[in-house]
């Protein structure tokens, strides 16, 4: 059963993905993604990582997601205007990924993830455990993502009021 | 196998009968709020239709039953008729972690059942936000494929107004599940019994959330596009936004999603901030067996409750402008959650409970 469920979240999820890159209208393309991100969230599920399927929908679907979709219809590209000149870099990238998965899935074996089965009927949730770990044993990479999410938000206010200071 | 059927059979008539109260209330609610708003201004509101008025829904139901289904010309048909879906179901879908009830669980012939709440995630809260920004995809999608200049405008300017006011439900939520220290809503109505000094919108210790319940509030007026809110569908410039193009059934979904919105945002209100089912006294609370009974009725009272002050602020307020919207979620309402967070956990560090 749990082999069934993941395969069908496994077969969306590369359906959907590469629907996003296929499909001609970036709208569609964006929906496709939305998809994706909801069986991502479902494969989190059947790992009982409920929390991180929550973030999953909330953070990339909810916010986004949106945001692509927002700036996809006010832009309103043109058929020939589109950026399409990208097969190179994406060659590269995909040669690298593909060996990445190649040598993974050499070294481990063709298995599907399993629910820790020690963790199922535990009294704390993996929310808890979420949150001791990160505060515990990954506290210095969770301080540096805050630190680059802090330079990025000062970067994004110093770009929107560039106009506004030159202008004066 | 025989287990698994009876609980089957036992959450599926779960799901209806708790998906046939909330589209009764709806229902109900139609013609409540023009009742209502009629009586602030004086008015007598739907008289026509049975006594008083009162079967003025299923009037309203048959005519959008019959009316003609338009698609516009140039419209993108698969999204046109997915947009009104996509508002609905995530608007229905959040009930399911609702407590409105004792957190009892009975043993029907062998399997475990909880009869007062559909299914008790722990993660509980975050379903129901992670539904939620789900339904802003239908809104914009409704608007762009529409094919009208005042649809994509419309939820262009929803698209831009649920995110920035889905931070701030979030964020005033955060200060409860710091002092209920769970994500489950079964819990956080747990650790609110006894009384309504117990609640969290009033519990003087360590911190009462007073502040991130009103910004709960009016946050949530915001996300289910109500007065004075109601930019995305401001009648009077927009003519009515993102759903202008909209007939028949299809609107019907929109109307139906928009008070499905506010009864799930009640409900939450009730359940973060006014202690769930619980009496306000506790000598109001049934002992024993009859505790549900007490329990669901004042669960429904608070419930209408918050529902009528959705009446009550649309007959008074007048319509905010796009950019004091902006102004108002990210300037003041922002700031306050984030002081309440910061408040309450040092509060909630220094005096445990």
């Amino acid at each position: 059963m749990a082999t069934f469920v993941f395969l069908y979240f496994a077969a969306v999820i590369v359906m959907a993905a590469s629907l996003v890159v296929v499909l001609r209208n970036p709208i569609y393309s964006a929906l496709s993604l939305l998809v994706m991100f909801f069986h991502v969230a479902g494969l989190y599920v059947t790992l009982h990582a409920e929390f991180l399927a929550a973030i999953q929908i909330i953070v990339y679907a909810g916010a986004i997601l949106v945001l692509y979709l927002f700036v996809v219809m006010l832009l309103n590209v043109k058929r020939e205007e589109r950026f399409n000149q990208q097969g190179p870099v994406a060659l590269f990238l995909g040669v690298v990924l593909l060996t990445e998965a190649a040598l993974l899935a050499v070294s481990r074996g063709f298995t599907v993830a399993t629910p820790d089965p020690g963790r199922e009927g535990a009294a704390v949730g993996n929310t808890e455990s979420i949150g001791e770990v990160l505060y515990s044993t990954y506290l210095f990479p969770f301080e540096i993502a805050s630190l680059i999410l802090l330079v990025a938000m000062i970067g994004a206010v110093i770009l929107s009021k560039k106009g506004i200071m030159e202008s004066k | 196998m025989f287990e698994t059927s009876i609980k089957l059979a036992l959450t599926l008539s779960q799901i209806g009968a708790v998906m046939g109260v909330v589209l009764l209330t709806v229902a109900v609610l139609t013609l409540l709020e023009r009742k209502v708003l009629s009586w602030m201004q004086d008015r007598m509101g739907p008289m026509e239709v049975g006594p008083y008025g009162v079967l003025q829904p299923v009037a309203d139901g048959l005519k959008l039953f019959f009316k003609e289904d338009i698609i516009p010309a140039g419209a993108n048909k698969i999204m046109f008729s997915l947009a009104p879906i996509i508002v609905l179901v995530p608007a229905l879908i959040g009930f399911a972690v609702i407590p409105f009830g004792p957190n009892w669980t009975i043993d029907v012939l062998g399997v475990e059942f909880k009869p007062f709440v559909i299914s008790d995630i722990n993660i509980g809260v975050l379903y129901i936000l992670a539904f939620a920004s789900i339904g802003a995809y239908g809104v914009i999608l409704g608007g762009w494929a529409s094919n009208s200049k005042y649809s994509l405008l419309g939820g262009l300017r929803s698209a831009a107004q649920l995110i920035s006011y889905e931070l701030n439900v979030g964020l005033a939520i955060v200060g409860v599940l710091l002092l209920a220290g769970s994500l489950s809503l079964v819990e956080i109505t747990e650790a609110q019994a006894g009384g309504f000094w117990n609640w969290f919108a009033f519990d003087p210790l360590p911190f009462p959330q007073f502040i991130a319940f009103v910004i709960f509030l009016i946050a949530s007026v915001a996300e289910t596009n109500r007065l004075p809110f109601d930019l995305p569908e401001a009648e009077s410039e927009l003519v009515a936004g993102f759903f202008t193009e909209y007939s028949g059934m299809r609107f019907a979904f929109f109307f139906m999603a928009e008070y499905a919105n506010m009864i799930l945002v009640s409900c939450m209100s009730t359940v973060l901030f006014f202690g769930g089912w619980h009496a306000p006294l506790p000598f109001l609370q049934a002992p024993g067996m009859f505790a549900w009974v007490t329990g669901i009725f004042w669960f429904t009272a608070k419930v209408y409750f918050f529902l009528f002050l959705f009446f009550w602020i649309r007959a008074t307020l007048p319509r905010l402008r796009y950019d004091q919207l902006m102004r108002f979620g990210w300037k003041v309402l922002l700031p306050i959650a984030l002081g309440n967070i910061v408040v309450t956990s040092l509060l909630a560090y220094i005096f445990p409970n």
